[in-house]
Protein backbone atom coordinates (compact mmCIF):
# COMPACT_ATOMS: atom_id res chain seq x y z
CA UNK A 1 0.00 0.00 0.00
CA UNK A 2 2.72 2.36 1.13
CA UNK A 3 4.70 2.03 -1.97
CA UNK A 4 2.00 2.38 -4.16
CA UNK A 5 1.39 5.41 -2.23
CA UNK A 6 4.59 6.51 -2.92
CA UNK A 7 4.93 5.98 -6.61
CA UNK A 8 1.74 8.23 -7.08
CA UNK A 9 3.30 10.78 -4.63
CA UNK A 10 6.68 10.55 -6.93
CA UNK A 11 4.53 10.25 -10.33
CA UNK A 12 2.83 13.44 -9.04
CA UNK A 13 5.29 15.65 -8.07
CA UNK A 14 3.88 15.78 -4.90
CA UNK A 15 6.85 17.33 -2.79
CA UNK A 16 7.81 19.64 -5.56
CA UNK A 17 3.95 20.66 -4.96
CA UNK A 18 4.39 20.99 -1.02
CA UNK A 19 7.26 23.48 -1.78
CA UNK A 20 5.26 25.34 -4.68
CA UNK A 21 2.93 25.48 -1.97
CA UNK A 22 5.06 27.19 0.89
CA UNK A 23 6.68 29.73 -1.49
CA UNK A 24 3.47 30.38 -2.77
CA UNK A 25 1.91 31.09 0.64
CA UNK A 26 4.77 33.73 1.12
CA UNK A 27 4.25 35.40 -1.98
CA UNK A 28 0.76 36.96 -0.79
CA UNK A 29 2.14 37.07 2.14
CA UNK A 30 3.56 40.67 4.19
CA UNK A 31 6.71 41.38 2.87
CA UNK A 32 9.35 41.81 5.72
CA UNK A 33 11.92 43.60 3.40
CA UNK A 34 12.94 47.02 4.67
CA UNK A 35 13.36 50.01 2.44
CA UNK A 36 16.92 51.61 3.31
CA UNK A 37 17.55 54.17 2.69
CA UNK A 38 13.93 55.29 3.87
CA UNK A 39 13.21 52.80 6.99
CA UNK A 40 16.15 51.10 9.12
CA UNK A 41 16.55 48.32 10.75
CA UNK A 42 16.72 48.96 14.37
CA UNK A 43 20.37 49.83 15.27
CA UNK A 44 21.64 48.67 19.53
CA UNK A 45 22.78 51.72 21.70
CA UNK A 46 25.83 49.41 22.25
CA UNK A 47 26.84 49.50 18.27
CA UNK A 48 30.15 50.50 17.47
CA UNK A 49 30.59 52.81 14.47
CA UNK A 50 32.91 55.74 13.57
CA UNK A 51 34.66 56.96 16.31
CA UNK A 52 34.51 60.58 17.95
CA UNK A 53 36.30 62.46 20.49
CA UNK A 54 33.92 64.39 22.90
CA UNK A 55 34.14 67.34 24.95
CA UNK A 56 32.72 68.27 28.62
CA UNK A 57 29.54 70.51 28.43
CA UNK A 58 31.97 73.77 28.93
CA UNK A 59 33.64 73.24 25.43
CA UNK A 60 37.45 71.55 26.32
CA UNK A 61 37.77 68.50 24.95
CA UNK A 62 38.38 65.45 27.26
CA UNK A 63 40.91 63.72 25.76
CA UNK A 64 43.95 63.96 27.97
CA UNK A 65 46.63 62.35 25.82
CA UNK A 66 47.10 59.49 28.54
CA UNK A 67 48.00 57.46 25.27
CA UNK A 68 45.46 53.92 26.95
CA UNK A 69 43.90 53.75 23.39
CA UNK A 70 47.07 53.97 21.58
CA UNK A 71 48.59 51.66 24.03
CA UNK A 72 45.64 49.10 23.61
CA UNK A 73 44.52 48.97 19.87
CA UNK A 74 45.04 45.41 18.77
CA UNK A 75 45.66 47.18 14.73
CA UNK A 76 47.43 50.19 15.66
CA UNK A 77 45.16 52.34 14.10
CA UNK A 78 45.71 55.07 16.67
CA UNK A 79 48.49 57.92 16.84
CA UNK A 80 48.79 60.71 19.69
CA UNK A 81 50.76 62.93 20.01
CA UNK A 82 50.73 65.42 22.97
CA UNK A 83 52.33 68.53 24.22
CA UNK A 84 51.81 70.78 27.50
CA UNK A 85 49.07 73.59 26.84
CA UNK A 86 49.44 77.20 28.10
CA UNK A 87 47.64 76.57 30.55
CA UNK A 88 49.71 73.95 32.48
CA UNK A 89 47.28 70.67 31.03
CA UNK A 90 47.94 67.79 28.95
CA UNK A 91 46.31 68.00 25.91
CA UNK A 92 46.88 65.95 22.58
CA UNK A 93 48.75 68.28 19.56
CA UNK A 94 47.65 64.85 17.37
CA UNK A 95 45.02 62.21 17.75
CA UNK A 96 44.46 59.78 14.51
CA UNK A 97 42.79 56.97 13.68
CA UNK A 98 43.26 55.36 10.68
CA UNK A 99 39.72 53.88 10.03
CA UNK A 100 41.64 51.96 7.31
CA UNK A 101 43.32 50.30 9.67
CA UNK A 102 40.16 50.22 12.70
CA UNK A 103 38.82 46.45 13.44
CA UNK A 104 36.08 47.73 15.64
CA UNK A 105 36.39 46.13 18.55
CA UNK A 106 35.51 48.83 20.85
CA UNK A 107 38.95 48.74 23.56
CA UNK A 108 39.90 52.13 22.49
CA UNK A 109 36.25 53.12 24.09
CA UNK A 110 36.51 50.67 27.02
CA UNK A 111 40.06 51.66 28.27
CA UNK A 112 39.30 55.62 27.73
CA UNK A 113 39.27 56.89 31.49
CA UNK A 114 37.52 60.10 30.66
CA UNK A 115 35.23 58.73 27.98
CA UNK A 116 36.86 60.62 25.48
CA UNK A 117 36.69 58.56 22.52
CA UNK A 118 33.77 56.46 21.40
CA UNK A 119 32.53 54.96 19.00
CA UNK A 120 29.35 56.52 17.90
CA UNK A 121 26.67 54.82 15.75
CA UNK A 122 27.16 56.48 12.35
CA UNK A 123 28.10 53.82 9.85
CA UNK A 124 27.13 55.20 6.78
CA UNK A 125 30.50 57.18 6.07
CA UNK A 126 32.80 56.73 2.92
CA UNK A 127 35.39 58.21 2.18
CA UNK A 128 36.30 59.46 -1.46
CA UNK A 129 40.03 59.98 -1.98
CA UNK A 130 42.86 58.95 0.05
CA UNK A 131 42.85 60.32 3.26
CA UNK A 132 39.19 60.35 3.82
CA UNK A 133 39.11 57.63 5.79
CA UNK A 134 42.24 59.15 8.13
CA UNK A 135 40.18 60.41 11.03
CA UNK A 136 42.45 63.19 12.65
CA UNK A 137 41.88 65.06 15.57
CA UNK A 138 39.64 67.71 14.00
CA UNK A 139 37.50 65.18 12.11
CA UNK A 140 36.96 63.02 15.17
CA UNK A 141 35.98 66.25 17.41
CA UNK A 142 33.74 67.24 14.76
CA UNK A 143 31.79 64.29 14.84
CA UNK A 144 31.47 64.50 18.60
CA UNK A 145 30.24 67.81 18.53
CA UNK A 146 27.57 66.47 15.71
CA UNK A 147 26.34 63.44 17.86
CA UNK A 148 27.26 64.46 21.44
CA UNK A 149 23.15 64.03 21.96
CA UNK A 150 23.09 60.66 21.04
CA UNK A 151 26.42 59.58 22.79
CA UNK A 152 25.69 61.23 25.69
CA UNK A 153 22.17 59.01 25.42
CA UNK A 154 23.79 55.82 24.89
CA UNK A 155 26.60 56.18 27.59
CA UNK A 156 23.51 56.88 30.10
CA UNK A 157 21.99 53.57 29.32
CA UNK A 158 25.30 51.60 29.13
CA UNK A 159 26.17 53.19 32.23
CA UNK A 160 24.89 50.04 34.55
CA UNK A 161 26.24 47.40 32.62
CA UNK A 162 29.90 48.50 32.66
CA UNK B 1 46.17 10.10 -33.83
CA UNK B 2 46.67 12.38 -31.23
CA UNK B 3 46.98 11.11 -27.70
CA UNK B 4 44.16 11.12 -24.84
CA UNK B 5 45.56 13.25 -21.73
CA UNK B 6 43.27 14.32 -18.57
CA UNK B 7 42.50 17.67 -18.51
CA UNK B 8 42.79 19.56 -15.42
CA UNK B 9 41.33 22.78 -14.84
CA UNK B 10 41.04 25.09 -12.60
CA UNK B 11 38.05 25.71 -10.13
CA UNK B 12 37.55 28.85 -8.33
CA UNK B 13 39.36 31.21 -7.02
CA UNK B 14 36.40 33.29 -7.97
CA UNK B 15 34.43 30.68 -8.68
CA UNK B 16 31.11 31.76 -6.41
CA UNK B 17 30.41 28.36 -5.35
CA UNK B 18 34.40 28.49 -3.94
CA UNK B 19 32.83 30.20 -0.50
CA UNK B 20 35.47 32.56 -0.80
CA UNK B 21 38.63 31.84 -1.80
CA UNK B 22 39.51 28.22 -2.55
CA UNK B 23 41.20 27.29 -5.55
CA UNK B 24 40.77 23.43 -6.52
CA UNK B 25 42.90 22.08 -9.58
CA UNK B 26 40.91 19.37 -10.98
CA UNK B 27 42.05 16.34 -13.20
CA UNK B 28 39.49 15.40 -15.31
CA UNK B 29 38.82 12.69 -17.54
CA UNK B 30 35.68 14.20 -19.21
CA UNK B 31 33.26 15.08 -16.87
CA UNK B 32 34.74 12.70 -14.04
CA UNK B 33 36.92 14.27 -11.27
CA UNK B 34 40.47 11.97 -11.08
CA UNK B 35 42.07 14.55 -8.36
CA UNK B 36 41.69 17.52 -7.00
CA UNK B 37 43.96 19.12 -5.26
CA UNK B 38 42.65 22.11 -3.47
CA UNK B 39 45.24 24.98 -2.90
CA UNK B 40 45.25 27.87 0.07
CA UNK B 41 46.55 30.19 1.41
CA UNK B 42 44.44 33.37 -0.30
CA UNK B 43 43.52 34.50 2.71
CA UNK B 44 46.45 33.65 4.98
CA UNK B 45 46.81 36.97 7.72
CA UNK B 46 49.02 35.46 9.76
CA UNK B 47 46.70 35.34 13.18
CA UNK B 48 49.04 32.49 15.10
CA UNK B 49 51.97 34.93 14.32
CA UNK B 50 50.26 38.29 15.13
CA UNK B 51 48.84 36.98 18.34
CA UNK B 52 52.52 35.99 19.35
CA UNK B 53 52.70 40.47 19.37
CA UNK B 54 49.88 41.39 21.72
CA UNK B 55 48.77 41.25 25.09
CA UNK B 56 46.33 38.48 25.27
CA UNK B 57 43.05 40.34 25.15
CA UNK B 58 43.76 42.47 22.33
CA UNK B 59 43.98 39.30 19.92
CA UNK B 60 39.81 37.99 20.74
CA UNK B 61 38.91 40.16 18.23
CA UNK B 62 41.09 38.35 15.52
CA UNK B 63 39.64 35.50 17.02
CA UNK B 64 36.09 36.73 15.47
CA UNK B 65 37.90 37.13 12.37
CA UNK B 66 38.85 33.27 11.78
CA UNK B 67 36.17 31.13 10.82
CA UNK B 68 33.84 34.87 10.27
CA UNK B 69 30.57 32.92 10.19
CA UNK B 70 31.08 31.40 13.87
CA UNK B 71 32.29 34.37 15.53
CA UNK B 72 31.86 33.66 19.70
CA UNK B 73 32.97 30.00 19.31
CA UNK B 74 36.25 30.94 18.17
CA UNK B 75 36.67 33.45 20.47
CA UNK B 76 35.17 30.81 23.32
CA UNK B 77 37.87 28.60 22.71
CA UNK B 78 40.58 31.35 22.72
CA UNK B 79 39.07 32.48 26.19
CA UNK B 80 38.92 29.07 27.28
CA UNK B 81 42.29 28.28 26.79
CA UNK B 82 43.80 31.49 28.62
CA UNK B 83 41.19 30.59 31.82
CA UNK B 84 42.45 26.89 32.33
CA UNK B 85 45.98 28.14 31.96
CA UNK B 86 45.49 31.10 34.97
CA UNK B 87 43.07 28.67 36.25
CA UNK B 88 40.19 30.68 36.74
CA UNK B 89 36.54 29.97 36.26
CA UNK B 90 33.92 32.59 35.19
CA UNK B 91 30.43 33.22 37.52
CA UNK B 92 27.83 29.97 36.42
CA UNK B 93 25.73 33.67 34.75
CA UNK B 94 28.64 33.85 32.00
CA UNK B 95 29.18 30.03 31.22
CA UNK B 96 25.17 30.37 30.89
CA UNK B 97 25.69 33.13 28.20
CA UNK B 98 28.19 31.74 26.53
CA UNK B 99 26.65 28.71 25.86
CA UNK B 100 23.66 30.36 24.99
CA UNK B 101 25.53 32.55 22.48
CA UNK B 102 27.63 29.32 21.07
CA UNK B 103 24.25 28.10 20.62
CA UNK B 104 23.08 31.08 18.67
CA UNK B 105 26.17 30.85 16.65
CA UNK B 106 25.66 27.43 16.09
CA UNK B 107 22.31 28.27 14.40
CA UNK B 108 23.48 31.56 12.47
CA UNK B 109 26.23 28.86 11.09
CA UNK B 110 24.17 26.28 9.90
CA UNK B 111 21.58 28.94 8.51
CA UNK B 112 24.44 30.82 6.39
CA UNK B 113 25.70 26.86 5.34
CA UNK B 114 22.03 26.10 4.17
CA UNK B 115 21.72 28.79 2.35
CA UNK B 116 24.65 28.83 0.63
CA UNK B 117 24.75 25.01 0.65
CA UNK B 118 21.25 25.44 -1.35
CA UNK B 119 22.32 27.93 -3.68
CA UNK B 120 25.03 26.35 -4.81
CA UNK B 121 23.21 23.12 -5.49
CA UNK B 122 19.89 25.59 -7.11
CA UNK B 123 17.89 25.79 -4.77
CA UNK B 124 17.23 29.77 -4.50
CA UNK B 125 14.03 30.49 -2.23
CA UNK B 126 15.80 28.38 0.83
CA UNK B 127 18.82 31.13 0.71
CA UNK B 128 16.56 34.04 1.25
CA UNK B 129 14.23 32.40 4.47
CA UNK B 130 17.58 31.65 6.01
CA UNK B 131 18.62 34.70 6.27
CA UNK B 132 15.75 36.36 7.21
CA UNK B 133 15.95 33.97 10.35
CA UNK B 134 20.17 35.01 10.64
CA UNK B 135 18.58 38.79 10.69
CA UNK B 136 17.24 38.05 14.12
CA UNK B 137 20.38 36.43 15.66
CA UNK B 138 22.54 38.98 13.60
CA UNK B 139 20.35 41.70 16.31
CA UNK B 140 20.64 39.77 19.42
CA UNK B 141 24.96 39.56 18.69
CA UNK B 142 24.44 43.84 18.58
CA UNK B 143 22.56 44.05 20.96
CA UNK B 144 24.89 42.42 23.25
CA UNK B 145 28.13 43.27 21.95
CA UNK B 146 27.44 46.32 19.38
CA UNK B 147 28.12 44.58 16.31
CA UNK B 148 26.53 42.18 14.14
CA UNK B 149 29.50 39.87 13.49
CA UNK B 150 32.74 40.46 14.95
CA UNK B 151 31.52 40.75 18.35
CA UNK B 152 34.59 41.24 20.54
CA UNK B 153 32.41 39.98 23.30
CA UNK B 154 33.66 37.07 25.26
CA UNK B 155 36.55 38.09 28.06
CA UNK B 156 39.17 35.63 30.42
CA UNK B 157 37.03 35.24 32.99
CA UNK B 158 33.66 35.70 31.66
CA UNK B 159 32.04 38.09 28.95
CA UNK B 160 32.26 42.12 28.58
CA UNK B 161 28.84 42.81 29.80
CA UNK B 162 25.58 41.99 30.89
CA UNK B 163 22.73 41.28 28.44
CA UNK B 164 20.68 44.34 27.84
CA UNK B 165 17.46 44.68 29.65
CA UNK B 166 15.84 46.27 26.40
CA UNK B 167 16.06 45.68 23.15
CA UNK B 168 16.27 48.59 20.18
CA UNK B 169 13.28 48.94 18.09
CA UNK B 170 11.81 50.08 14.63
CA UNK B 171 11.18 53.50 14.17
CA UNK B 172 8.21 54.86 12.46
CA UNK B 173 8.57 56.23 8.92
CA UNK B 174 6.30 57.51 6.05
CA UNK B 175 7.18 53.93 4.20
CA UNK B 176 5.06 52.30 7.14
CA UNK B 177 2.81 53.41 9.17
CA UNK B 178 2.01 53.22 12.73
CA UNK B 179 0.62 49.67 13.41
CA UNK B 180 3.18 47.93 10.69
CA UNK B 181 5.71 49.24 12.96
CA UNK B 182 4.29 48.31 16.30
CA UNK B 183 3.66 44.28 14.40
CA UNK B 184 7.18 44.55 13.79
CA UNK B 185 8.20 45.83 17.58
CA UNK B 186 5.98 43.25 18.76
CA UNK B 187 8.55 41.10 19.97
CA UNK B 188 11.40 43.49 20.77
CA UNK B 189 9.10 45.06 23.81
CA UNK B 190 11.25 43.46 26.27
CA UNK B 191 14.70 42.48 27.13
CA UNK B 192 17.10 40.74 25.08
CA UNK B 193 15.91 37.73 26.50
CA UNK B 194 12.23 37.77 25.83
CA UNK B 195 13.56 38.66 22.04
CA UNK B 196 15.42 35.26 21.95
CA UNK B 197 12.58 33.42 23.80
CA UNK B 198 10.32 34.50 20.71
CA UNK B 199 12.74 33.35 18.46
CA UNK B 200 13.15 30.01 19.79
CA UNK B 201 9.47 29.79 19.87
CA UNK B 202 9.16 30.78 16.17
CA UNK B 203 12.10 28.98 15.01
CA UNK B 204 11.22 25.19 14.76
CA UNK B 205 8.37 26.56 12.71
CA UNK B 206 11.19 28.24 10.20
CA UNK B 207 13.46 25.10 10.42
CA UNK B 208 9.76 22.89 9.02
CA UNK B 209 9.59 25.47 6.21
CA UNK B 210 13.49 24.40 5.01
CA UNK B 211 13.08 20.67 5.32
CA UNK B 212 9.34 21.75 3.19
CA UNK B 213 11.60 22.62 0.55
CA UNK B 214 14.61 20.43 0.45
CA UNK B 215 13.78 16.98 2.59
CA UNK B 216 11.88 15.36 -0.03
CA UNK B 217 12.63 17.43 -2.85
CA UNK B 218 13.97 15.31 -5.75
CA UNK B 219 16.33 17.44 -6.90
CA UNK B 220 18.23 18.06 -4.10
CA UNK B 221 18.00 14.26 -3.18
CA UNK B 222 19.81 13.76 -6.70
CA UNK B 223 22.56 16.08 -5.91
CA UNK B 224 23.25 15.33 -2.19
CA UNK B 225 22.11 11.21 -1.88
CA UNK B 226 25.52 9.23 -2.29
CA UNK B 227 27.76 11.58 -3.16
CA UNK B 228 30.89 12.26 -1.13
CA UNK B 229 30.35 9.39 0.83
CA UNK B 230 32.44 8.72 4.21
CA UNK B 231 32.25 5.52 5.43
CA UNK B 232 32.41 6.00 9.83
CA UNK B 233 36.51 4.21 10.40
CA UNK B 234 37.77 6.29 7.50
CA UNK B 235 36.38 10.10 9.11
CA UNK B 236 37.83 9.08 12.46
CA UNK B 237 41.15 8.39 10.05
CA UNK B 238 40.88 11.61 8.72
CA UNK B 239 40.08 13.37 11.68
CA UNK B 240 36.94 14.34 10.48
CA UNK B 241 35.05 16.44 13.33
CA UNK B 242 31.64 17.98 14.07
CA UNK B 243 28.89 17.31 11.36
CA UNK B 244 30.83 15.72 8.98
CA UNK B 245 32.08 12.98 11.44
CA UNK B 246 28.75 12.52 12.78
CA UNK B 247 27.06 12.39 9.21
CA UNK B 248 29.24 9.15 9.24
CA UNK B 249 27.49 7.44 11.90
CA UNK B 250 30.02 8.34 14.64
CA UNK B 251 28.22 9.46 17.65
CA UNK B 252 31.27 12.39 19.10
CA UNK B 253 30.41 15.72 20.14
CA UNK B 254 33.14 17.72 22.41
CA UNK B 255 29.78 18.89 24.24
CA UNK B 256 28.85 15.48 25.39
CA UNK B 257 32.33 13.74 25.73
CA UNK B 258 34.23 16.44 27.15
CA UNK B 259 31.41 18.64 28.73
CA UNK B 260 33.16 22.35 29.19
CA UNK B 261 30.91 25.49 30.72
CA UNK B 262 27.48 24.21 31.85
CA UNK B 263 26.81 21.70 28.59
CA UNK B 264 26.34 18.62 31.41
CA UNK B 265 23.64 20.84 32.96
CA UNK B 266 21.64 21.17 29.97
CA UNK B 267 19.44 18.91 28.10
CA UNK B 268 20.07 17.65 24.28
CA UNK B 269 20.60 15.10 21.77
CA UNK B 270 23.32 14.35 19.30
CA UNK B 271 22.16 13.65 15.95
CA UNK B 272 23.90 11.11 13.86
CA UNK B 273 23.66 9.66 10.16
CA UNK B 274 23.85 6.55 8.67
CA UNK B 275 25.14 6.63 5.15
CA UNK B 276 27.83 9.26 5.46
CA UNK B 277 27.20 11.12 2.31
CA UNK B 278 26.13 14.82 1.63
CA UNK B 279 22.03 14.30 2.72
CA UNK B 280 22.70 12.86 5.46
CA UNK B 281 24.91 15.94 7.12
CA UNK B 282 22.06 17.68 5.61
CA UNK B 283 20.01 16.16 8.31
CA UNK B 284 22.43 16.30 10.65
CA UNK B 285 22.99 19.79 10.31
CA UNK B 286 19.05 20.50 10.65
CA UNK B 287 18.64 18.43 13.63
CA UNK B 288 21.55 20.02 15.20
CA UNK B 289 19.43 23.64 14.60
CA UNK B 290 16.45 22.34 16.25
CA UNK B 291 18.59 20.96 19.27
CA UNK B 292 20.62 24.05 19.46
CA UNK B 293 17.60 25.75 19.35
CA UNK B 294 16.44 23.52 22.49
CA UNK B 295 19.94 24.78 24.41
CA UNK B 296 18.91 28.32 23.55
CA UNK B 297 15.77 28.14 25.08
CA UNK B 298 16.99 26.36 27.99
CA UNK B 299 19.51 28.99 28.72
CA UNK B 300 17.09 31.78 28.46
CA UNK B 301 15.23 30.21 31.16
CA UNK B 302 18.13 29.86 33.68
CA UNK B 303 19.63 33.13 32.92
CA UNK B 304 15.99 34.93 33.58
CA UNK B 305 15.86 33.55 36.86
CA UNK B 306 19.77 33.62 37.82
CA UNK B 307 20.74 37.50 38.09
CA UNK B 308 24.45 37.96 38.83
CA UNK B 309 27.89 38.84 37.57
CA UNK B 310 29.01 37.79 34.00
CA UNK B 311 33.04 38.63 34.56
CA UNK B 312 35.12 37.84 37.79
CA UNK B 313 36.08 40.11 40.39
CA UNK B 314 39.85 39.46 40.04
CA UNK B 315 41.60 42.70 38.92
CA UNK B 316 44.81 41.66 37.98
CA UNK B 317 42.69 39.67 34.79
CA UNK B 318 39.53 41.76 34.47
CA UNK B 319 39.07 45.47 34.67
CA UNK B 320 37.46 47.24 37.03
CA UNK B 321 34.07 48.98 36.87
CA UNK B 322 34.08 52.09 35.46
CA UNK B 323 32.38 54.02 38.09
CA UNK B 324 35.05 52.21 40.96
CA UNK B 325 37.78 53.16 38.26
CA UNK B 326 36.80 56.82 38.53
CA UNK B 327 36.88 56.47 42.10
CA UNK B 328 39.35 55.20 43.74
CA UNK B 329 43.27 55.26 42.84
CA UNK B 330 43.92 51.22 43.48
CA UNK B 331 41.19 50.40 40.52
CA UNK B 332 42.68 53.20 37.95
CA UNK B 333 45.77 51.39 38.32
CA UNK B 334 44.37 48.17 37.40
CA UNK B 335 42.60 49.85 34.61
CA UNK B 336 45.64 51.01 33.05
CA UNK B 337 48.28 48.56 34.03
CA UNK B 338 45.43 46.03 32.24
CA UNK B 339 45.36 48.25 29.46
CA UNK B 340 48.67 48.80 28.74
CA UNK B 341 50.65 45.78 30.00
CA UNK B 342 47.79 43.31 30.03
CA UNK B 343 48.30 40.54 32.26
CA UNK B 344 50.75 37.55 32.79
CA UNK B 345 49.68 34.09 32.02
CA UNK B 346 51.44 31.40 34.39
CA UNK B 347 53.96 29.55 32.12
CA UNK B 348 52.74 25.73 30.75
CA UNK B 349 50.84 24.86 27.86
CA UNK B 350 46.99 24.25 27.20
CA UNK B 351 44.90 22.30 24.35
CA UNK B 352 41.38 24.01 24.51
CA UNK B 353 38.71 22.72 22.47
CA UNK B 354 34.87 23.54 21.89
CA UNK B 355 32.62 21.77 19.80
CA UNK B 356 32.75 24.52 16.68
CA UNK B 357 29.77 24.32 14.38
CA UNK B 358 31.83 22.77 12.49
CA UNK B 359 33.52 20.69 14.60
CA UNK B 360 36.32 20.79 17.05
CA UNK B 361 38.13 24.23 16.99
CA UNK B 362 40.89 24.21 19.38
CA UNK B 363 43.64 26.75 20.23
CA UNK B 364 46.71 24.88 21.26
CA UNK B 365 48.66 27.78 23.59
CA UNK B 366 52.28 28.19 25.04
CA UNK B 367 52.81 30.55 27.64
CA UNK B 368 56.12 31.53 28.54
CA UNK B 369 55.32 33.36 31.55
CA UNK B 370 54.79 36.65 29.60
CA UNK B 371 51.87 39.26 28.88
CA UNK B 372 51.29 37.38 25.71
CA UNK B 373 51.16 33.87 23.70
CA UNK B 374 54.76 32.30 23.05
CA UNK B 375 53.26 30.22 20.81
CA UNK B 376 49.14 29.95 19.48
CA UNK B 377 47.95 27.71 17.34
CA UNK B 378 44.74 27.07 16.21
CA UNK B 379 43.14 23.83 15.05
CA UNK B 380 40.84 24.87 12.46
CA UNK B 381 38.19 21.39 11.37
CA UNK B 382 37.51 23.54 8.34
CA UNK B 383 41.25 22.77 7.43
CA UNK B 384 41.41 19.17 8.19
CA UNK B 385 37.66 18.68 6.06
CA UNK B 386 39.39 20.31 2.92
CA UNK B 387 42.34 17.92 3.27
CA UNK B 388 39.73 15.25 2.57
CA UNK B 389 38.41 16.60 -0.71
CA UNK B 390 40.47 14.61 -2.87
CA UNK B 391 39.09 11.48 -1.51
CA UNK B 392 35.77 13.08 -1.27
CA UNK B 393 35.42 14.25 -4.66
CA UNK B 394 37.22 11.62 -6.74
CA UNK B 395 35.10 9.44 -9.18
CA UNK B 396 32.71 11.75 -9.03
CA UNK B 397 31.04 14.37 -11.59
CA UNK B 398 32.38 18.35 -11.70
CA UNK B 399 29.10 19.30 -10.71
CA UNK B 400 29.12 17.00 -7.32
CA UNK B 401 32.40 19.16 -6.41
CA UNK B 402 30.16 21.72 -5.38
CA UNK B 403 28.41 20.36 -3.28
CA UNK B 404 31.02 18.50 -1.88
CA UNK B 405 32.66 22.07 -1.13
CA UNK B 406 28.75 22.65 0.40
CA UNK B 407 28.93 19.51 2.34
CA UNK B 408 32.44 20.22 4.24
CA UNK B 409 31.01 23.92 5.01
CA UNK B 410 34.20 25.29 4.73
CA UNK B 411 35.32 29.06 5.49
CA UNK B 412 38.51 30.29 4.56
CA UNK B 413 38.90 32.49 7.79
CA UNK B 414 40.05 29.69 9.43
CA UNK B 415 41.40 27.33 6.85
CA UNK B 416 44.06 30.28 5.94
CA UNK B 417 44.12 31.35 9.38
Amino acid sequence: MQKIKDYFQSLLLWELLKGLRLTGRYLFKRKITVQYPEEKTPQSYRFRGLHALRRYPNGEERCIACKLCEAVCPAVAITIESEERDDGTRRTTRYDIDLTKCIFCGFCEESCPVDSIVETRIYEYHGEKRGDLLMTKQKLLEVGDMAEDQIAEDRAREAMYR
Amino acid sequence: MPEIRNMTMNFGPQHPAAHGVLRLVLEMDGEVIERADPHIGLLHRGTEKLAESKPYNQSIGYMDRLDYVSMMCNEHAYVLAIERLSGVTPPVRARYIRVMFDEITRILNHLMWLGAHGLDIGAMTVFLYCFREREDLMDCYEAVSGTRMHATYYRPGGVYRDLPADMPQYRVTSNRSDREVARLNENRQGSLLDFIESFTERFPACVDEYETLLTDNRIWKQRTVGIGVVAPDRAVELGFTGPMLRGSGVEWDLRKKQPYEVYDKLNFAIPVGVNGDCYDRYLVRIEEMRQSNAIVKQCVDWLRNNPGPVIIDDHKLTPPAREAMKDDMESLIHHFKLFTEGYCVPEGEVYAAVEHPKGEFGIYLVSDGANKPYRLKIRAPGFVHLSAMNEMVKGHMLADVVAVIGTQDIVFGEVDR
